[in-house]
């Protein structure tokens, strides 16, 4: 500062040290940035490279071969029962279970029985139930393998149990392949029958029934908020709610689910009706947010073209401005109805964590979602649910990124720039 | 919903030789008057076009909203019958099944009278086949009864009202009668109607957290719930000394403050920094979706992805570097986890801080020599500070009231330690824990998860509103 007319020597070599030091750290805060952003990269990548490693074995099951010869070991039945409808209790007090698993013990040496799944005579049954000759004779059926077995011939084991499924796929009698009950059945004890059709079932009522009630409430309360609301404390009143709805921990919502729903009202409890409502308040300020927004956005000439040719002003909002901001309107509900999919907290606390081994039959029967049934299996001891839950996950994730997909997709398609 | 005047027909054989039960239920009486409103609609549509041709005068409004002003008549008040009857009439039938003969013989009270009755109107209804209970058989004849009886009387009135109102309507069709200025009230008082609703979901949170909370603090007192150091809730009456929440909001705040935001802050930071200055505009393009899709996962797979992968990991990795107490469900698993998560948060509140500095700050810096790294540093990130500061509150409340990754990785021992390879517990999971045991709703330990809701609506609601207004204060700064 000495003398300020001095021109700067930038070929001085403390000046070149200076600058070189100073674009040194240039390049080092890029790269700070640019590690920032793989490390968050390197992360999902490798949340979804552990959740697709254990879960593509879960889509599949292993079978054992075992031939049954009912000649041998008839099934005491009359074939006329079999169309009845409780030809399933009739099938199962004549002895089946019993009779698979003597054969299972004939066919696969000592302990056979162990290495099919308990569940595996209902496989039976329902063969014999599509084809009643089978009794007739001696036939071989594919039945699911224990969950040991399972995971034995997938992964691969050691000792007896490895020298056992060596022996078993020497024999020929192991087969994997896709498991379709995994997609038919509901929540089961047992991995081989275990499915993910009710969670699916019951997550499809519970969002059907939050988005009939947070769509239009939340359309409507948007449309009134942004076009006709005068400035007052009310309005205000109503704009710092939804704000602070929008974030308040969904928990919070399970409580008051609880005491209002379920303890005042009586409503059915761990029903899609009551998870549904608990998620439409939980998703409705999204709506309202995501659609005021979109409202915004409709530029005020239509709005004045319309009421110029005498549209009255609810012809003008309904005829013109929900039309044109419909798509960005969309767009926030599918994110937000796609957030409420994966929710767990507050419907753990309205009762859908209880075990629900029948598909829900309306949107008062007990049931559960799917974000629920992963948390459940999640915490079973059998290891054979490892890879189902992982599985379940995988089916969750492709619902749920192909929901924001379609959310993205509408954006680009249907949104205007004005 | 089915819980109203329902009787459906029951498909199974144990109910032969009686009448068939009258079959309908609210969804399809719901249905019968939405047919008759549509009836309404066309016919009143019809009629005021038929009237303005006849009379060769001009309608006011146009023929639809005749038709809506009948639909509405027809429609409203049979609809508000029918919730308040769906509602009422259960009560009404009990209350004849009660003058009967056969419920002399009832207990007086309490809960084996109630499912003897709960367990006849189930057969009645034909939901159940049979009896559980012998004591129920002889109540299920005056239950259908009853249930027939109100049911046809529902029907009447609803009809009655629906019609009367559909033929009031009918009637006020004129060329020159105002039915657009009807039908657009009634729309604007649905769209206030549908503002009201969040209102009313605020006050029912207040009110359900308040009323519940108040119950449990006349048992244990509020200093010992904000300030005891000792978390071991039994049921049962309260023991001095269970209900002290230090090591929860310790944990909470370990958790979800402490751990998650040393995870997100950095990362999130950065990551905004280099998409927004950075960056080629195509790759900021790819990765900012790549990103939200992080937000996007469901809580439950984090936790999950934290409970399998993760704290086994460091669970593994403390014990070989010789860590005491370290535990598989310790605090740095769930922490760094929900770090994660909020990283596309942080992200993209600091990316719209960023945004809003004004260019010409930018550009000053970098037209005075500063290279890209010193502009950021010294003038954009201290010009945007506020916003990213009430960024990183919403994101601490946002990590705090997370639930499923606390629930599934941070396990339940209530311990007071700073050490995070060691078990701590939070608020949200011990809301849970209360929550999904087996004991009776009025118990000390259910009122007081309401409790630990409400201190943790409060703080969230605290934070929310203090980082809203640093985020608008600091925009009008700048516009």
């Amino acid at each position: 500062m000495s003398n300020p007319t001095a021109p700067t020597d930038w070929k001085a070599p403390a000046m070149q040290k200076r600058i070189a030091r100073r674009y040194a750290a240039e390049r080092r805060f890029k790269a700070l940035g640019l590690g920032a952003v793989l490390l968050s990269g390197f992360f999902l990548a490798f949340l979804l490279f552990v959740m697709v490693g254990n879960g593509a074995r879960g889509f599949t099951y292993t079978h054992v071969a075992v031939p049954i010869d009912f000649k041998a070991m008839p099934l005491t039945i009359d074939a006329a029962r079999l169309d009845d409808p409780d030809a399933d209790q009739a099938i199962a007090s004549a002895g089946l279970a019993d009779i698979v698993a003597f054969a299972a013990d004939e066919a696969l040496g000592d302990g056979g029985s162990g290495l099919i799944s308990e569940n595996a005579w209902k496989e039976v049954r329902s063969e014999i139930k599509a084809d009643p000759e089978l009794l007739n004779g001696k036939s071989v059926f594919e039945l699911p393998a224990s969950s040991t077995i399972d995971i034995a011939a997938k992964e691969g084991a050691k000792g007896d149990l490895g020298a056992r499924v060596d022996a078993l796929k020497r024999d020929g009698r192991l087969s994997t392949g896709f498991h379709w009950p995994f997609f038919r059945n509901a929540d089961a004890t047992d991995p081989a029958v275990a499915g993910i059709w009710g969670a699916l079932k019951g997550s499809v009522l519970t969002i059907f029934i939050a988005f009939l009630i947070a769509f239009p409430t939340g359309v409507l309360a948007a449309l009134y908020l942004e076009e006709y609301a005068p400035r007052n404390r009310w309005t205000d009143l109503i704009e710092v709610s939804i704000n602070n709805l929008a974030a308040v921990p969904s928990i919070i919502f399970g409580l008051l689910a609880l005491a209002v729903f379920i303890n005042w009202f009586g409503l059915c409890q761990a029903s899609p009706l009551v998870g549904g409502l608990t998620l439409a308040l939980m998703t409705m300020p999204v709506i309202v947010i995501a659609s005021r927004n979109a409202i915004k956005s409709v530029p005020p000439s239509i709005r004045d073209a319309a009421l110029g040719v005498g549209a009255s002003p609810v012809q003008v909002v309904f005829h013109h401005v929900l039309p044109l901001a419909l798509p960005g309107i969309l767009t926030g509900t599918i994110i937000g109805m796609a957030r409420a999919l994966g929710e767990t907290a507050p419907l753990l606390l309205v009762g859908m964590r209880a075990f629900i081994g029948d598909v829900p039959g309306g949107i008062c029967s007990p049931s559960t979602v799917l974000p629920m049934q992963i948390f459940l299996w999640s915490d079973e001891v059998d290891r054979g649910f490892v890879e189902k839950t992982s599985a379940a996950i995988i089916v969750l994730l492709i619902v749920l990124l192909s929901m924001n997909a379609l959310a993205i997709y509408l954006r680009n398609k249907f949104e205007k720039r004005w | 919903m089915s819980r109203g005047i329902s009787t459906s027909l029951d498909a199974n054989g144990f109910k032969t030789g009686r009448n068939p039960p009258v079959t309908f239920n609210a969804a399809v009486l719901l249905l019968l008057i939405l047919g008759l409103a549509l009836i309404g609609w066309l016919a009143g549509r019809a009629r005021s076009a038929m009237l303005a041709g006849r009379s060769g005068s001009r309608l006011h409004s146009r023929p639809q909203y005749h038709g809506w002003y009948v639909a509405l008549w027809l429609f409203a008040p049979a609809a508000i019958f029918l919730a308040i009857w769906s509602s009422v009439s259960p009560g009404l039938i009990t209350n004849q099944v009660l003058t009967s003969p056969a419920a002399k013989s009832l207990p007086a009270f309490g809960f084996e009278r109630s499912a003897i009755l709960s367990d006849a109107r189930e057969v009645a209804q034909g939901k159940a086949a049979k009896v559980r209970l012998p004591a129920a058989a002889p109540l299920v004849e005056p239950y259908e009864t009853a249930t027939h009886r109100y049911a046809w009387i529902g029907i009447a009135a609803m009809l009655a009202l629906a019609l009367a109102g559909g033929l009031y309507a009918f009637t006020r069709i004129r060329p020159d009668f105002r039915a657009r200025t009807r039908v657009e009230r009634i729309v604007m008082a649905l769209l206030l109607l549908a503002s009201l609703v969040a209102i009313l979901t605020t006050f029912g949170i207040v009110l359900s957290l308040l009323f519940e909370s108040l119950r449990f603090f006349s048992l244990v007192p509020v200093s010992e719930l904000l300030f005891g150091t000792h978390w071991n809730p039994q049921s049962g009456a309260p023991v001095a000394d269970t209900f002290g929440g230090i090591p929860l909001f310790w944990g909470t705040v370990l958790i979800g403050a402490v751990i998650a935001m040393i995870v997100a802050i950095p990362i999130g930071m950065m990551s905004a920094v280099y998409l927004t200055q950075y960056a080629a505009p195509t790759v900021r393009k790819w990765v900012k979706p790549c990103l939200e899709i992080l937000a996007g996962v469901p809580t439950v797979v984090y936790g999950y992805f934290a409970a399998l992968t993760v704290a086994p990991a460091l669970r593994n990795f403390a014990v070989a570097i010789g860590i005491p107490n370290a535990s598989t469900e310790s605090a740095l698993a769930a922490g760094i986890v929900m770090g994660v998560m909020i990283i596309p948060f942080v992200s993209s509140m600091a990316d719209d801080s960023i945004n809003a500095v004004p260019q010409a700050m930018r550009d000053g810096s970098l037209a005075l020599g500063a290279t890209p790294n010193e502009t950021i540093r010294q003038v954009l990130i201290p010009a945007a500070l506020p916003g990213v500061m009430g960024g990183i509150l919403l994101a601490v409340s946002r990590a705090i009231g997370e639930t499923m990754i606390v629930v599934m990785a941070a396990g339940l021992s209530a311990n007071l330690t700073a050490n995070p390879f060691a078990s701590v517990t939070t608020v949200t999971a011990q809301i849970v824990k209360l929550l999904t045991g087996d004991q009776e709703f009025d118990s000390a330990k259910t009122l007081a998860a309401f409790a630990l809701g409400l201190v943790l609506f409060l703080v969230t609601l605290l934070l929310n509103i203090v980082a809203l207004r640093i985020v608008k204060k600091y925009r009008e700064a700048y516009e």
